[in-house]
């Protein structure tokens, strides 16, 4: 009973899960969610190069989320407030998106789709490169897990151990820039920075561990993402915005159960 | 050879000097105190020595293990820590190594409790038992009892003294708190961003230099603390 195209629509938002999880998590201890926010937004830019250019849309939004997290490092490196430089960044690069996307003759730009997502529109290649992304971006946290912990504990103490904070902060940008690229067809750019945060927040409450509040954050992502194409199909509701729904949902579930067991 | 030494170093932050020609060293087994007023480049230094800063000129030459006490962790409530995961970050020890390195700094029965939950004392006690961990050589600390009240600061210096003791790691600290450090110290250097005089707690409080940057007040609490230590218990009241 499954069509083909639900059947990818689940694998999809279950791939990413797996890089949104403890990526969210970081991004949560980090207080970086404005960040997840501003790269984005600059993926729309993105997005349109792309098309202008006949590139993969894939290539021109992971590039300009890189270009987006080094420009935002080099400026909070100067002395920026950190929210003035994403502020500046994030809007700004969004709006030349916008701008850009009308100065595409013959090329006809499904905005909504990209601003809000369509999983249900996800091709077996796409379904390649979410899985592709995801696992890379997995595979990266886990093999620097002790590090990144560290460098998010005190800046210092990495150091007196022997690790590079920049450098980690480094690999985290990195893996959002992937993380964004590799999910603005699911949930599109307005609600990534949701899909990081709201599972990991939600694990929070029930997670006594950093290495429990990660998977719990991928489990709740994936469940979520089921729930919200269920609800999708049920009610023929927007799919993006539904699985975030649903995100929420789990976030005030963990919440009261987290209370109920304190 | 010193375990740990900065030879003419300068470091220049943001375009001004913080320090300029520091020269220091520390040898095994040793306590040694750097005080100086706010912006005196103290932790500065402290930085510098553990190769966080980089010098603008001069040298940094790090021989030993070096176990490393921050000022404060800066802990985000979202992020769930134990105390038992905090020790094994980044390198693992067993139950057993963790447990031993709690109690020895007083503090047995913290290994389940989240970091977020412990009390700023408890939370220095957990930091410096983590450093232990590692077996150092040396032992750096910066401004360790910020935030303890002065016994709590007087049982904290009690205890780097046993830990000396036992292990013999030397110690390294910053502290802008004079009186109860210096007395704990068996070298004070004064510093204010080049070093203004150097020596036991008892010359550094007579020097000229010192007494310029702290005014002659501090004198009279270091000698009370003196006597407190010499067991004079009359005069130890006059803390409170």
């Amino acid at each position: 009973m499954l069509d083909d195209f639900l059947m990818r629509a689940g694998l999809a938002g279950v791939g990413l899960s797996l890089a949104t999880g403890p990526l969210g998590a970081f991004v949560v201890w980090r207080r970086m969610a404005y960040f997840g926010d501003a790269t984005a937004h600059a993926a729309i830019l993105g997005v349109a190069l792309a098309l202008a250019m006949d590139l993969p849309v894939g290539f021109g939004t992971l590039a300009v989320a890189l270009v987006m997290a080094v420009t935002v490092s080099t400026l909070s490196g100067r002395g920026w407030a950190i929210d003035t430089v994403l502020g500046v960044l994030a809007h700004s690069a969004l709006a030349l998106g916008l701008v850009a996307v009308s100065f595409l003759q013959g090329v006809r730009v499904d905005l909504q789709s990209w601003l809000f997502g369509d999983i249900l529109a996800v091709s077996r290649a796409d379904l390649a490169f979410i899985w592709g992304g995801g696992a890379l971006v997995a595979v990266l946290i886990v093999w620097r897990w002790d590090r990144l912990l560290v460098a998010t504990v005190n800046e210092d103490l990495a150091h007196a151990s022997g690790i590079d904070p920049n450098r980690e902060r480094m690999v985290l940008t990195l893996a959002l820039a992937v993380v964004v690229a590799v999910s603005i067809k699911v949930v599109g750019a307005l609600l990534i920075a949701a899909m990081l945060i709201v599972p990991a927040a939600a694990a929070r409450a029930l997670a006594r561990g950093p290495e429990a509040m990660a998977l719990l954050a991928s489990a709740i992502g994936a469940a979520a993402a089921l729930a919200g194409l269920w609800l999708s199909l049920s009610f023929d509701t927007p799919a993006g915005p539904s699985i975030v729904a649903a995100a929420a949902a789990g976030f005030v579930i963990a919440g009261v159960v987290g209370r109920l067991r304190a | 050879m010193s375990l740990l030494s900065a030879e003419h170093v300068t470091v220049r932050l943001g375009g001004a000097d913080v320090l300029s020609d520091v020269s220091i060293a520390l040898n095994a087994g040793e306590i040694v105190t750097i005080v100086g007023p706010n912006g005196s480049g103290k932790s500065t230094l402290l930085r510098t020595l553990l190769g966080i800063l980089p010098v603008s000129s001069g040298r940094v030459t790090r021989n030993a293990r070096i176990g490393y006490v921050p000022q404060k962790l800066a802990l985000e409530r979202t992020l769930p820590l134990s105390v038992r995961r905090f020790l094994s970050l980044p390198i693992r020890h067993s139950r057993a190594e963790a447990d031993a390195a709690l109690a020895r700094v007083g503090v047995p029965d913290i290994a389940d409790r989240q970091l977020a939950d412990l009390s700023g004392g408890q939370l220095q006690r957990a930091m410096l038992a983590r450093a232990l961990l590692a077996k150092p050589q040396a032992i750096l600390l910066d401004e360790p009892t910020q935030g303890l009240d002065q016994p709590g600061e007087a049982a904290f210096y009690r205890l780097l003294e046993e830990v000396r003791r036992d292990t013999g790691a030397a110690v390294l600290m910053v502290s802008h708190d004079l009186h109860v450090v210096m007395s704990a110290s068996d070298r004070v250097i004064c510093l204010n961003g080049h070093v203004c005089c150097e020596g036991t707690p008892r010359v550094v409080s007579n020097a000229p230099e010192y007494r310029a940057l702290f005014g002659l007040g501090t004198q009279g609490a270091l000698a009370l603390y003196q006597h407190d230590h010499d067991h004079t218990h009359d005069c130890g009241h006059d803390h409170a």
